[in-house]
């Protein structure tokens, strides 16, 4: 986190004292940087941000979403925009706008064993592709681009979500962390039945 | 009662044109779900007829030209400001051989040139124009192949309805006590207007549209449907709003009210007390914290008020056949078949405001749409498979039915119940009997 949250704030699974102006400023530039044309990448490290990305994919389709949560950092944001590529959440709702707190609830939400709209749950399976990254030359993080089709079955009903991933990806000493994953699927701004599947 | 067989079972069902037979006190026919013609006539009377249709709200259409498609019923229309910036709405199908004109969602356009022949429509509908027009005879007369128009356009404050009945009553008259709970909505933002234009979540569900119709009015359910929200809520030890829904709700203040036409409104304010306390009540979003201390260093007294505005109205208001005002949002019930409903959500933003309080606006409105409706629409589509079953053939509306001490009549002649009554489904469906049992042959 750019600078440190008073004590009282700082377990950010129960607090949102982070996310302010400068916050969304932040998110904004980001975002733009994911859309840009970047040079490419040496094959180690897109080998390295795709096995992490494989890895993550995994841990959703087994619904191991006590394990996911854990990859996110502290002032993570998990966004799945209305406005593919991301509009301005200033102004705009989202599907979902997750900080820490909000997804803690989002998997503990999806473990209440009472969400009807998760019973019977999602059966998830999804294939990513095209990845491509570069370093933020601002923050020194990880910035990831990549396609995804995500598979869902639920309810005798199967269903297909294509779009692309942006991620943020923050080093620490246990490996990347997840600082910003917005999910752009490609009928965004269309009717959807049921969005509580893990993107 | 005139009784036919159901070809498939070979049980005796009631006529599916008699709907008092199939409209009880206490019931409703499970064929008003699931049968494809009961739903053809209702597009054509219940979404047109005599009836008044929600069709947009003026700030989606910005300027003079501006203009909105979107559906009444199936029916495909373009709503549009003229030059002048009054409203008009079109069919949007081309009077020569059908073609939809406009393809786009939204924008500005003086004219439309149908895609397929290049016939050109002014926006108010006047044809103005067909490619090589000597190829039609003499007596060929523009005027008579205008669009066809939605017969009157009116706006209450920003909501715009549209009717095909000439003759209906204005939207004030209709809307009747209606107007006056969407005055106390739309006049909680301090410039008395209301900005749609925030994006929306359109949610789709496989099930009939008065199934969220049903359940718009429906005070009972929040308990049991909603149990994984209020279980969520309470992740923090701190239970938050809604939750009196689950103790009683029939102990307290909150009711519902019956407002005519098969309008009503659920009042959930009565679970309030004063400023400040829909905010203390709301359940933390992103970014609450630093928000409301700013506020509060900003704004002193006014403080109250303005966290407030970043929460939903507490108010449930349901305006017959498609409109339902909920939390902040305006929300529009799209059928698109008769076991298939879309469900748009509009996020809305208000003027006068600092714009932190419009942000916090945008979170608030994420969160029912992510852990509330989902669980109401996934039920919805469960009652949708149980009513497959033919011999089961009666849907139950008899809650609070008879029971002594239940309804009362209000000063203003507004009949009003405790708040799981189901007299809101009883009085919509009187409304949509007689609608349908309109004969509109011409
Ligand atoms: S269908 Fe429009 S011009 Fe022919
Ligand atoms: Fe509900």
């Amino acid at each position: 986190m750019s600078s440190p949250l008073p004590a009282e704030y700082a377990d950010t699974s129960s607090w949102s004292y982070h996310i302010d102006q400068r916050y969304y400023d932040e998110l904004a530039r980001q975002c733009a940087l994911l859309r840009e044309d970047w040079p490419s990448a040496g094959t180690d490290e897109i080998v390295r941000v795709q096995s992490f990305l494989t890895r993550e994919a995994r841990l959703i389709d087994e619904g191991r979403f006590n394990d996911w949560l854990e990859h996110f950092t502290d002032d993570c944001l998990y966004w799945v925009p209305v406005t593919a590529g991301g509009g301005d959440p200033t102004t705009e709702v989202s599907h979902a706008f997750d900080d820490r707190r909000r997804l803690t609830d989002r998997v503990y939400w999806l473990r209440t064993g009472l969400a009807f709209s998760q019973i019977p749950a999602s059966r998830t399976r999804r294939v990513i592709g095209n990845v491509e990254t570069t370093v933020d030359p601002a923050t020194g993080e990880q910035l990831v681009r990549s396609n995804v089709v995500v598979h869902e079955f639920r309810a005798g009903v199967t269903k297909t979500y294509p779009g692309w991933y942006g991620h943020v990806l923050r080093k620490t000493e246990g490996g990347w962390r997840i600082k910003l994953k917005q999910i752009n699927l490609l009928d965004s701004d269309q009717i959807h039945e049921n969005l509580t599947l893990v993107f | 009662m005139t009784l036919q067989r159901d070809s498939l079972s070979g049980i005796p069902v009631p006529s599916r044109t008699d709907y008092a037979a199939l409209v009880r006190e206490d019931r409703v026919h499970r064929t008003l779900y699931t049968d494809p013609a009961v739903f053809a006539e209702e597009m054509v009377k219940v979404f047109g007829g005599r009836s008044w249709v929600y069709l947009a709200h003026e700030s989606q259409l910005p300027e003079p030209n501006s203009f909105l498609s979107v559906r009444m019923g199936l029916r495909p229309v373009i709503v549009t400001r003229d030059r002048k910036g009054s409203l008009h709405a079109v069919f949007n199908r081309c009077s020569h051989r059908a073609a939809t004109l406009c393809r786009e969602e939204s924008g500005v356009a003086k004219s439309f040139q149908c895609p397929y022949h290049g016939w050109t429509f002014r926006n108010t509908g006047e044809l103005v124009g067909t490619p090589w027009p000597q190829g039609y005879g003499e007596d060929f007369d523009r005027a008579e192949h205008g669009l066809h128009k939605v017969a009157r356009v009116e706006s209450y404050r920003g909501f715009v309805f549209g009717t095909l009945n000439e003759s209906a009553p204005s939207v004030v008259d209709w809307l009747g006590p209606a107007a006056g709970w969407l005055d106390y909505w739309i006049d909680r933002a301090p410039q008395g207007e209301i900005v749609v234009r925030s994006a929306a979540n359109r949610m789709g569900y496989r099930g009939n549209w008065k199934l969220a119709y049903d359940n718009a009015g429906d005070g009972y359910h929040p308990a049991f449907s909603h149990r994984s929200l209020l279980e969520m809520a309470s992740r923090m030890g701190t239970s938050k709003d809604m939750a009196y829904f689950g103790v009683s709700p029939d102990e307290g203040l909150m009711r519902t009210y019956m407002l005519g036409n098969g309008h009503s409104v659920i009042d959930q304010r009565p679970n309030y007390d004063g400023p400040g306390s829909f905010w203390a009540n709301q359940r933390p979003q992103p970014g609450r914290e630093r928000f409301e201390e700013k506020i509060r260093a900003e704004h002193g007294d006014d403080a109250d008020r303005l966290l407030d505005l970043a929460i939903g109205s507490q108010i449930n208001l349901n305006i017959f056949p498609n409109l339902l005002i909920i939390g902040n949002q305006v929300q529009v019930i799209e059928p698109l078949g008769v076991e298939r409903t879309q469900l748009t959500w509009h996020a809305t933003t208000v003027g006068g405001v600092p714009s932190e309080v419009n942000t916090m606006r945008m979170r608030t409105q994420e969160d029912f749409p992510s852990f509330g409706e989902p669980d109401d629409q996934a039920n919805f589509e469960e009652v949708q498979r149980g009513l497959a079953a033919p011999e089961a053939e009666w849907v139950l509306m008899n809650r609070g039915l008879g029971v002594p001490g239940w309804q009362e009549v209000g000063p203003d002649g507004v009949v009003s119940s405790r708040a799981t009554d189901e007299l809101h489904m009883r009085r919509y469906y009187a409304a949509w009997q007689e609608m349908m049992s309109e004969d509109t042959t011409r």
